[in-house]
């Protein structure tokens, strides 16, 4: 009892201490981006927005940053490769290299404007990126590993965790919402969307780490994955309902075709809101947290500090239940766009009147 | 304008990335987990039907045992009567044939009695007949030499004659 006690204790104690390390150390990158002068606030779109090396902190003017592989494919020229480390000479002022160089937005740019070239660096979003993916690969090829060993056996372990929320994902998202003899197909995508989401947007909460999940382009390429599966797996009466709607007056059809057209708009909208809330709700998780620790500059008071850091942290904790919230909203919405794609109306009347019919 | 403008190359890498992702735990990961979960959902239904099955089967078996019991209590009982009955029909059937054989005997014996008498009387009836031939010779024999002689000599012969 008391052994359990302790543990019990000890584990929120820990938990403590990490979370308010945690806003320690953002409240240290602020200060340390707003050393580097301009306005009180410019950090914190810096630390919202991709970047080309991984910046810690500053301390005085010493940069702790880890430089990232730079790749830019270049048309008739072929690929350059080179660290980020090479735009900045020893007293961290910029430089080119190979005739590109870095501007103040974080892009880089070619000093002669006619070279095309396209840049596929590994920046710290695809870094941070990378790290995710070798940890869903270790969490849950060591979870299926379990399985492998004996189905039929209790979870145990990390099996036990996770094995709730995969069920979850089955039972009251894919079956519910894509119907019960077809959600099977769409399970491994929803899955893999689910744990990607809630991963990335748990790793973007740890102190200087990237803003993954809320970058537009990871939550585009997201939405486009679900809507090419969507477009994919349109049964007939999928389209027919978007571009011969039944149930709605002739004159909404034809000489005009306003419903067509609403309809397919409608399908275009479904992504790109799927898109838009993702990134918007982690970035301003994000925004918030840092614009709460920025209040200490703009007020210029020391008194400030101990309030900043207690909205931080009840901001912490917010963005910990947001993080599973939208990937869970990201999740179901997709489901919910596979639902209607696959449903088949004239095939479940036919069955009813078949199931009727020798009563 | 930044923060809503898609670069390039992270897109470039999130599709690599996440159709890795997507073949990598669809194959390795979901496809054993979401079978294992499958296999022991069906397990579990397998032994509550079983379970039921078995509870089921147990009731029969009791029910039936019951019904077996019954009958034989009943097999029993019916035994019990037939076998009282038949001892009791056997003793009226013994009393019943004794007293006929008895009936029979005495009869057979007064018919056998009877037969003795008739027989006894006819032999006292031949003997009478030749006694009284005998007599009446020597009567007639007697005659002739004189009547007082001959009276004592039928008393004389009446002594002997006995009717035995």
């Amino acid at each position: 009892m008391s052994k359990y006690f302790y543990r019990k204790i000890s584990t929120s104690l820990f938990f403590s201490i990490l979370i308010f390390l945690f806003t320690f150390f953002q409240l240290s990158q602020a200060i340390g981006a707003s050393e580097e002068g301009g306005s009180k606030t410019d950090f914190i779109m810096h630390h919202v927005q991709d970047a080309h090396e991984w910046h810690f902190t500053t301390i005085g003017d010493t940069h702790i940053s880890i430089p990232l592989p730079v790749i830019l494919y270049e048309k008739g020229h072929g690929l350059h490769f080179f660290m980020s480390s090479e735009f900045v000479d020893e007293h961290h002022n910029k430089i080119e290299k190979d005739g590109f160089y870095i501007d103040d937005h974080e892009h880089i740019k070619a000093k002669d404007e006619s070279r095309i070239f396209y840049d596929i660096s590994i920046t710290k979003n695809v870094a941070s990126l990378f790290i995710s993916v070798i940890l869903l690969f270790w969490v849950f090829l060591s979870v299926a590993k379990k399985y492998n060993q004996d189905p039929l056996k209790s979870p145990k372990g990390l099996q036990s965790v996770f094995e709730p929320i995969i069920l979850f994902i089955r039972d009251d998202i894919a079956r519910p919402n894509i119907g019960e003899h077809k959600y099977e197909k769409y399970m491994p995508y929803l899955l893999s969307i689910f744990f990607f989401i809630w991963f990335n947007n748990l790793l973007g909460l740890l102190p200087g780490a990237a803003n993954l999940t809320g970058n537009i382009a990871v939550t585009m390429t997201l939405a486009l994955f679900t809507f090419v599966i969507t477009t994919f797996s349109g049964s007939k009466d999928y389209w027919k309902h978007i571009f011969n709607t039944p149930g709605v007056p002739w004159w909404l059809k034809i000489p005009i075709p306003l419903m067509p057209v609403v309809e397919f708009i409608g399908i275009l909208t479904k992504p790109f809101s799927l898109m838009v809330r993702l990134f918007a709700n982690i970035t301003a998780g994000h925004i918030i947290i840092y614009s709460l620790i920025a209040l200490i500059f703009i007020f210029e008071s020391v008194y400030m500090g101990p309030v900043s850091v207690l909205f931080g942290l009840f901001m912490n904790m917010v963005e910990l239940l947001v993080a599973f919230i939208q990937a869970f909203v990201f999740t179901l919405l997709s489901a919910i766009y596979f639902g209607l794609a696959v449903e088949e109306h004239e095939h479940e009347e036919h069955k009813e009147k078949l199931e009727k019919a020798p009563a | 304008m930044d923060l809503i403008t898609p670069a390039v190359g992270l897109i470039f890498w999130q599709t690599i990335i996440f159709l890795v992702v997507l073949f990598v735990l669809g194959k390795f990961a979901w496809k054993p987990i979401l079978g294992a979960l499958k296999a022991r959902e069906e397990s579990i239904d397998e032994a509550l039907k079983s379970a039921v099955n078995a509870k089921e089967e147990m009731a029969n078996l009791k029910a039936d045992n019951e019904k077996l019991l019954a009958e034989a209590k009943l097999e029993r009982d019916k035994m019990l009567k037939d076998a009282t009955k038949m001892g009791e029909d056997l003793k009226d059937q013994a009393k019943e044939d004794a007293r006929l054989i008895g009936d029979k005997m005495i009869e057979e014996a007064r018919a056998s009695i009877e037969n003795e008498k008739n027989d006894a009387l006819r032999q006292i009836k031949d003997q009478v007949a030749e006694l009284s031939l005998q007599i009446t010779e020597k009567l007639l024999k007697k005659n002739l030499s004189d009547d007082k002689s001959q009276q004592e000599l039928v008393k004389d012969y009446m002594k002997d004659l006995k009717l035995s």
